[in-house]
């Protein structure tokens, strides 16, 4: 999900995507960039993203990444899914702060 | 998960390791824009990345299939290591594929001749239509079943309710003349409704209508597509051409397709029936019945609904031509006629169905031995790979892995071997095709076929797993420290090691004994068969040859008589010519003869009832140039049939059974009908084997080719279609058949000489079905003993090299040489002797199954199986010797020092 959630700004490869990942969550997820590269590979079996060569910012060959439109739909419904639970889960933690 | 997937993963796998790459260059190249070394920035870009061969191996494993994957790994292995054994591959190789390639062939001409549906659309529709007469002896001596007379036909067609279309038709020949030489071919004459019950379209033209077989007018014909091809070069617009067939000049109207056949017959040609249905009587039973039935109908509605017919039939139609019907019920009551519709396909294949199956499962024995054979070679591998198995088992290599492996490599085995056998067999069948051996229907449909690879697949599969389960439940066995341990250290081998292949061997010797008994039995039935007098004497010196002289060319009887007399003294006249004669069919020309009942002048007889006898008419000198014995009386001559007079011949067993002894014939007189006039018997001859040598002598009347009214319907008689015996030493060479045709054509241009060859030919196409059984045999005979003499010598050279310590051990103790030897070959010909007790019992429940195919002798013959069991025992011997005396020669020292 957070993977698809970058490609939505736009095509990366995965350096880019690591490090947003990392970036975006404020260092607070860390992860071996390595295992991004397994996800990205079970996105692509899916079909939610899809992959072509190109060059990198300094460049150099670099495999890139987009997001496809069943990938974008899949993104919606999981982060509305995603709301629902943190939503459910507040309301159930709420009342006993108070 | 995609196959395609599956397949490509390695290219998958390179473009990850480009882009893990790329990452680490983007990486390494921020880090150094960070200010790192280039060295330290490369390092730290390899620590963020994490494992990059685990990040691969779990994007490899999303993409495979685990189980595929390691057949293929088994694969290559069993592969590596059959390549690394080329003696044991190529034995087994070239065993198993001449087993397999053996059963394909064989497979394919089962498959071909028995199985497949007859190339007609929706053949299981088509029926031949046939009559039980079993009031009627004689008749069923020939063919079994009765066959339909026009008016049948005439009833048939228009009375059924089951059919969609019946018709009657007769193989026949005839000549065709004016074109460049007179030429006689392979006629078929068809009534309406043949054609269209086999419904195979014609390429040209139109088929023969209803409306062609009306009597009058020029008759309308179809070629053949081989004749078509042949005389008229495939030409198109044949169709409309006149031709001259008989002496009668015809109209083609249209030609038949490649391979079409009528049943088993194979025309040249195609013409109308014309019955005249004012002159068909009840009788005239010689047309072959065919019929389509309605779909949905079984062939008891069938012949339920030709029993229906049959008394509507019975008292439609007069006895006499132009009588009228009358109400005797001959047919039903006195011959009991009863309809006899059978599958089409049953009247094309004949009786060879038995000896193919014969064949067939010889041919599996075979199969079965060579199982045994390599299953004795794999036992011998993997006793030599036991401790590279026990090693693997060791280190963790599980019981189902190791059978696994050793399945594939067996299941591998047999596969290469069947697609060797492929070639095999496609090479075998090319020259089975060849031979042609002549009674085996639909030879040109037999092909290797999707059913026949389907069956090469399932052997070799089926005889890969029978021949690796043996050694894989033998050896995977759980004995592995055992195996180590004594793999270390040669031991001496246990009895309990030799069990399996001493077991393979009896059986195979058992397996060979049965086809050497079967192969055996068949030589005898052919000897037996040689010895039988046939009633005719040197047939490779008898050349014979069929002439047609239609009615039209020579009307008259007496002018045709003298023609006829004309060719048999310029026959005479050829330098070493014994003599000539004809008839209108000779001994085991397997034409269809004419049958009717005798009655004698000095017996009574309750109305009809008399048996049917064979009918041929001979000109004279006849049993002089066969070669037949003149037993009482005189032999015909040419004043008898110029004169017409009232004389007859019949055969010995004929006179006998009417008079008693031959003798007592002579003067007797005989007629057919009520109404026909007495005929003195003038000669007895000896009796023959006219329906080939395994038949009984038929009764025979031979009759004069020229006489007045034998039958009412016909007051003047002259045989005009005829088989010409010439006798001569040269029969059968080039220049004596020249000069026979130039005899023939110096009386007449226009007589084409068909079916010419030699009596020889002739007796011996009469026995072509045991010839190719005993051939077929005899090769699956000696395959079989072959390799059941391998086996044996397979076991013991392996004995004796496995147990060279032992014997050296021995030899330097003291022991003789000879007592080794003898030691050895004890040990084959104890197993021998066990497989020969075996295998002459499984022969003696075995044979029975092929004793419609033998002839003068028992399935039990005690000499055949002594004959067997001893070849087989020689054999074993020589097999058990070889390898014994190389075990003699073992030098103590060196098979000691070896280890």
């Amino acid at each position: 999900m957070l993977v698809l959630q970058t490609l939505l700004l736009g095509p990366a490869h995965g350096h880019t995507i690591a490090h947003a990942i990392e970036r975006g969550s404020e260092e607070v997820l860390q992860i071996e960039h390595g295992s991004l590269y397994p996800a990205l590979h079970r996105l692509e079996d899916r079909g939610w993203i899809a992959s072509f060569w190109g060059t990198s910012e300094n460049n150099r060959k670099a495999k890139y990444y987009r997001l496809t439109p069943a990938g974008r739909k899949q993104l919606i419904a999981q982060t509305t899914r995603w709301e629902q639970v943190v939503r459910a889960i507040g309301r159930i933690l709420k009342p006993a702060v108070e | 998960m995609g196959l395609g997937r599956f397949l490509r993963r390695a290219r998958w796998d390179r473009e990850r390791r480009q882009e893990i790459d790329s990452y680490i260059q983007i990486e390494t190249d921020a880090n150094i824009a960070n200010g790192m070394s280039p060295e330290s920035a490369e390092q730290a870009a390899h620590r963020k990345f994490g494992n990059r061969t685990l990040v691969r191996e779990e994007i490899y494993r999303m993409n495979t299939i685990a189980a595929l994957d390691a057949f293929a790994r088994n694969v290559r292995y069993a592969l590596r290591s059959l390549r690394h054994n080329p003696t044991f591959t190529i034995v087994a190789l070239l065993t198993l594929a001449i087993g397999i390639g053996a059963n394909t062939a064989v497979f394919s001409v089962v498959n071909s001749v028995l199985l497949n549906p007859l190339p007609y659309p929706k053949a299981d529709e088509l029926v031949g239509v046939w009559h039980s007469a079993s009031g009627a002896p004689g008749l069923a001596s020939v063919s079994g079943d009765l066959r339909l007379s026009p008016s049948m036909y005439f009833t048939y067609a228009e009375q059924n309710r089951t059919f969609q279309a019946f018709g009657v038709w007769t193989a026949s020949t005839a000549s065709i003349t004016g074109l460049a030489e007179p030429e006689q071919v392979r006629a078929v004459v068809v009534s309406n409704g043949v054609l269209q019950a086999l419904a195979i379209p014609p390429v040209l033209g139109r088929w023969l209508s209803e409306d062609d077989q009306t009597p009058g007018g020029t008759a309308h014909v179809m070629l053949g597509y081989g004749y078509w091809q042949r005389r008229f070069g495939g030409d198109k617009s044949v169709i409309g051409r006149s031709l001259t067939v008989q002496s009668m000049l015809t109209e083609v109207v249209g030609v038949m397709p490649r391979g079409f056949r009528i049943a088993d017959a194979d025309p040249e040609l195609i013409v109308p029936a014309r019955f005249q249905r004012n002159r068909v009587t009840l009788a005239g039973f010689g047309q072959q019945g065919i019929a389509r039935m309605k779909p949905g109908v079984a062939v008891t509605q069938a012949n339920a609904d030709i029993a229906r017919m049959l008394p509507i039939w019975e008292s439609s139609w007069p006895s006499l031509p132009g009588g009228a019907a009358n109400e005797l019920r001959f047919y039903s009551e006195t011959w009991r006629i009863a309809p006899a519709v059978r599958p089409l396909k049953q009247d094309v294949i004949g009786n060879i169905s038995g000896a193919l199956w014969v064949v067939m499962g010889t041919i599996g024995i075979v199969m079965l031995i060579a199982c045994a054979n390599v299953a004795n070679l794999l036992l011998v591998r993997a006793e030599a790979r036991q401790q590279e198995l026990a090693i693997r088992a060791a280190l963790g290599a599980g019981w189902a892995r190791i059978v696994r492996e050793l399945l594939i490599e067996s299941l591998l085995l047999g596969l290469i071997g069947g697609a060797l056998g492929l070639v095999i067999a496609y090479g075998g069948l090319r020259i089975l095709v060849a031979m042609g051996p002549a009674n085996l229907p639909r030879l040109d449909e037999i092909s290797i076929d999707p059913h026949a690879l389907g069956f090469t697949l399932l052997v070799s599969l089926l005889s890969g797993l029978l021949f690796g389960l043996i050694p894989a439940w033998k050896y995977a066995g759980p004995r592995i420290s055992l195996v180590i341990r004594a793999g270390g250290r040669t031991f001496s081998q246990s009895r309990e090691r030799h069990r399996a292949r001493n077991i393979l061997v009896v059986a195979q010797v058992a397996l060979a004994l049965v086809l050497l008994v079967s192969s055996g039995l068949m030589i005898r039935t052919l000897q037996t068969l040689r010895t039988v007098q046939p009633g005719f004497t040197h047939p490779g010196q008898i050349q014979t040859l069929r002439i047609s002289i239609p009615q039209m060319m020579v009307p008259e009887t007496q002018r045709t008589a003298r023609m006829e007399e004309d060719i048999l003294n310029r026959l005479e006249a050829i330098p070493g010519t014994v003599s000539a004669a004809f008839a209108t069919a000779v001994p085991m020309e397997g034409l269809d003869v004419n049958w009717d009942g005798i009655y004698a002048e000095d017996k009574t007889y309750a109305s009809f009832e008399t048996p049917l006898r064979m009918f041929k008419f001979i000109s004279p000198g006849f049993f002089q140039t066969m070669g037949t014995r003149l037993i009482a009386g005189r032999d015909y001559n040419w004043v008898d049939l110029y004169d017409h007079r009232p004389v007859a011949m019949v055969s010995e067993n004929l006179a006998r059974e009417m008079w008693g002894t031959p003798s007592a014939a002579i003067g007797k007189r005989i007629h057919v009908l009520p109404q026909t006039p007495w005929r003195e018997v003038v000669g007895v001859v000896e009796d023959v084997h006219n329906n080939g040598v395994q038949a009984p002598s038929p009764a025979i009347v031979y009759w004069p080719a020229v006489l007045d009214s034998l039958f009412p319907s016909v007051p003047s008689y002259i045989a005009r279609t005829l088989t010409i015996v010439v006798r001569n030493p040269r029969a059968g060479t080039a220049s004596f058949l020249n000069e026979v045709r130039e005899a023939v054509w110096s009386v007449n241009r226009a007589l084409p000489l068909a079916n010419v060859r030699t009596m020889q030919e002739v007796y011996d196409q009469s026995m072509a079905r045991t010839s190719f059984t005993l051939v077929m045999l005899a090769i699956a005979g000696s395959m079989a003993l072959v390799l059941g003499i391998i086996g044996i010598y397979g076991l013991l050279s392996y004995a004796v090299s496995q147990r060279r310590r032992e014997i050296g051990i021995r030899l330097a103790l003291g022991a003789q040489p000879s007592e080794l030897k003898t030691l050895f070959v004890r040990h084959g010909l104890t197993l021998a002797a066990i497989g020969v007790a075996i295998g002459l019992g499984a022969a003696a429940g075995l044979t029975r199954l092929m004793s419609s195919l033998l002839f003068g002798i028992q399935p039990l013959d005690p000499l055949t199986y002594a004959a067997g069991a001893l070849v087989l025992a020689m054999s074993a011997a020589l097999a058990s010797y070889l390898p014994a005396r190389r075990a003699a020669t073992v030098d103590p020292v060196e098979a000691l020092k070896a280890e």
